[in-house]
């Protein structure tokens, strides 16, 4: 299986992300660079809006994940309620 | 961010649609051909555009609220930087010498990105590929923006940054980065798509923009780490959009699959050759290291490049037949680059210097196999030179790459002693590869590549002296002509960085806002 990552700036807002990330993905790794975490997962990997929006304590829209992305890698699903990254290999 | 989300009527994928392909129409006063001249002659066939799927489903108003979020963003970053005297907390001064390369190497590149995309879009007669190509352009506009405006902050208080659009049109080693884009841009739009959308974005762009970004961020520039981040976070969309565009044409006609394999092992290996100087900068001009060049290959082309080839081989693509090459020089390269351009480095827009023994420590732990043995003994020599007042200056002008424009400094594969070397002749003249690959793109098109600018060639037939030089006068002295056409000041923008201007500045100044005197 081909693992696929999400990388992330760190800082206020993707605190909560990054948490519910790991949370929701126990197969996820994540890796420290200065300013940035980059999450590798085997075969896939996907953010959950309802997660975040519980530790965050309001609405969450998956889009907002824009603002703090780095990269990622593998094929991509989004919907209003999931985004998922993954690998068919 | 404290946004509220109001509550929507319709799901992310209906309101994709409606946004996006609803907004397009057929053509009925003029043919379809006419209208889109560009999107068969390359060979590609397309039965069906209904097929694009855009993975990000970012409409054109979200994308605009997000953009511009980000853009407040980094401009609130940039201005605290330049306010509070940020440049100042760099590691040293010679971390600055990576980011007048990003300046005068990359940020044009952004620009013709820009122009390749707007090029593409209009080119295209499908519309998810048109919205998601517009958006590109605009993206790529706002990273040459970014940049330039991040950066000025530097040109007011260093060398070698006040002429970068000038210098990316004549000084020789950004003739690698132009020729690239200009060969790229010159091709038919899917061609453009492959080589940038997919073989640039997706396998290559991660390895500056998130470990040379992270390092930037270790050194303490947070303007670069601000508009480097904000930048790849588009090229999260974009490398996505590579992809589906790559799955989007093998799907729709078998006969595609040899035009875009040949595409992808030509745009793999351009790429390649283009980010050597990136493996530089991480090895050689980041003060504080994040990881080296070797590991950052690895995580982003060995491992994420693998996991991408795996999953295109359903559709019968291939790993580009160079990967075994670019294995092979791993090893080597930041430290080739590195010692080509300590050599010409009375010529360069930035300085350079030998890696301290710290450095050259880790260097050796980095790359156990190659550096003690091959480039250390080397670098100390150039070092004593430089301590007995012999600072090392290459004054004859090296061969260069047809293909690449890249000297010829580059090792044959499994011999690190020996610079490998190819030839062709073509229609009576001859041309001069680093290596096979060069060589067989050069001859899969010749007539394009027969036109290159090649600096030296250009320099040796008198092309590149101001205007009005007479190179008959008495004394005439070709290299302080060429670098006063490229418009750099000898000795200040570039040698040796070891007490240069720069270095005593950053000193002085450094000194200055540690006390009140």
């Amino acid at each position: 299986m081909s693992r696929v990552f999400i990388a992330l700036q760190t800082n206020d807002d993707t605190r909560p992300i990054i948490e519910s990330i790991l949370a929701d993905n126990p197969h996820a790794v994540p890796v420290e660079s200065p300013a940035m975490i980059k999450i590798d997962a085997e075969g896939h990997l996907t953010v959950k809006r309802e997660s975040i929006s519980e530790l965050i304590g309001r609405d969450f829209d998956l889009q907002e994940l824009h603002t703090h992305l780095i990269s990622l890698s593998g094929h991509i699903d989004e919907s209003d309620d999931e985004f998922t990254l993954y690998w068919d290999n | 961010m404290d946004m509220q989300v109001p509550k929507k009527k319709l799901g992310l994928k209906e309101r994709y649609t409606l946004m996006t392909r609803d907004l397009a129409w057929d053509t009925t006063y003029q043919p379809k051909e006419k209208v889109y001249p560009y999107a068969d002659y390359e060979g590609i066939r397309i039965h069906d555009w209904d097929k694009w799927e855009d993975p990000f489903r970012l409409t054109m108003d979200a994308y605009w609220k997000y953009q511009a979020e980000k853009e407040r963003k980094l401009y609130a970053i940039i201005d605290a930087y330049s306010q509070s005297n940020g440049h100042l907390g760099v590691t040293d001064a010679r971390y600055l010498n990576a980011i007048k390369i990003f300046l005068t190497a990359v940020t044009p590149l952004e620009h013709m990105a820009h122009r390749g995309f707007a090029h593409a879009g209009r080119a295209f007669p499908g519309a998810g590929a048109r919205v998601a190509c517009q958006m590109q352009a605009i993206d790529e506009m706002r990273h040459a923006q970014t940049q330039i405006h991040s950066l000025s902050n530097y040109n007011k208080y260093y060398n070698g940054f006040h002429d970068f659009t000038h210098m990316y049109d004549r000084v020789w080693y950004l003739s690698v980065p132009k020729s690239f884009f200009d060969d790229a841009i010159t091709a038919g739009p899917f061609e453009f798509m492959v080589a940038v959308g997919f073989s640039f974005e997706y396998v290559l762009t991660n390895l500056l923009f998130v470990p040379f970004v992270s390092g930037a961020a270790y050194n303490g520039d947070m303007g670069t780490m601000t508009f480097g981040f904000s930048a790849q976070s588009d090229e999260a969309r974009h490398m996505t959009l590579g992809l589906e565009c790559i799955k989007f044409i093998l799907e729709q006609d078998p006969a595609n699959l040899p035009i875009v394999q040949r595409w992808i092992d030509k745009w793999c290996w351009r790429g390649v050759r283009l980010l050597s100087i990136v493996a530089m900068m991480m090895d050689y001009m980041l003060p504080k290291r994040v990881m080296s060049w070797k590991e950052a290959w690895e995580i982003y082309f060995e491992e994420n490049g693998g996991a991408l080839f795996k999953d295109l081989a359903r559709y019968g693509i291939k790993m580009p037949a160079c990967a075994e090459q670019i294995r092979l020089e791993k090893d080597h390269l930041s430290h080739q680059v590195w010692a080509t351009f300590y050599n010409y480095g009375g010529a360069t827009d930035f300085h350079t210097w030998m890696p301290t023994e710290d450095e050259m420590q880790w260097l050796s732990q980095k790359y156990p196999d190659t550096f003690d043995t091959y480039y250390r003994p080397r670098f100390e020599f150039w070092r004593e030179q430089q301590e007995k007042g012999n600072r090392f200056y290459n004054q004859t002008l090296p061969m260069l790459c047809q293909t690449c424009q890249i000297p010829m400094l580059f090792t044959e594969p499994g011999d690190p002693t020996k610079i490998c070397y190819r030839e062709r002749t073509y229609k009576g003249n001859k041309y001069h590869f680093c290596s096979d690959h060069c060589q067989h793109i050069f001859d899969n098109e010749p007539e394009k590549y027969v036109q290159a600018w090649l600096p030296v060639n250009q320099i040796y037939q008198g092309n590149c002296f101001p205007e009005g030089t007479d190179p008959s006068a008495p004394g005439f002295d070709p290299l302080a002509a060429v670098l006063e056409y490229y418009r750099l000041n000898i000795g200040r923008d570039n040698g040796e960085f070891e007490g240069s201007e720069d270095h005593r500045n950053f000193e002085a100044w450094r000194g200055m806002a540690k006390r009140n005197d």
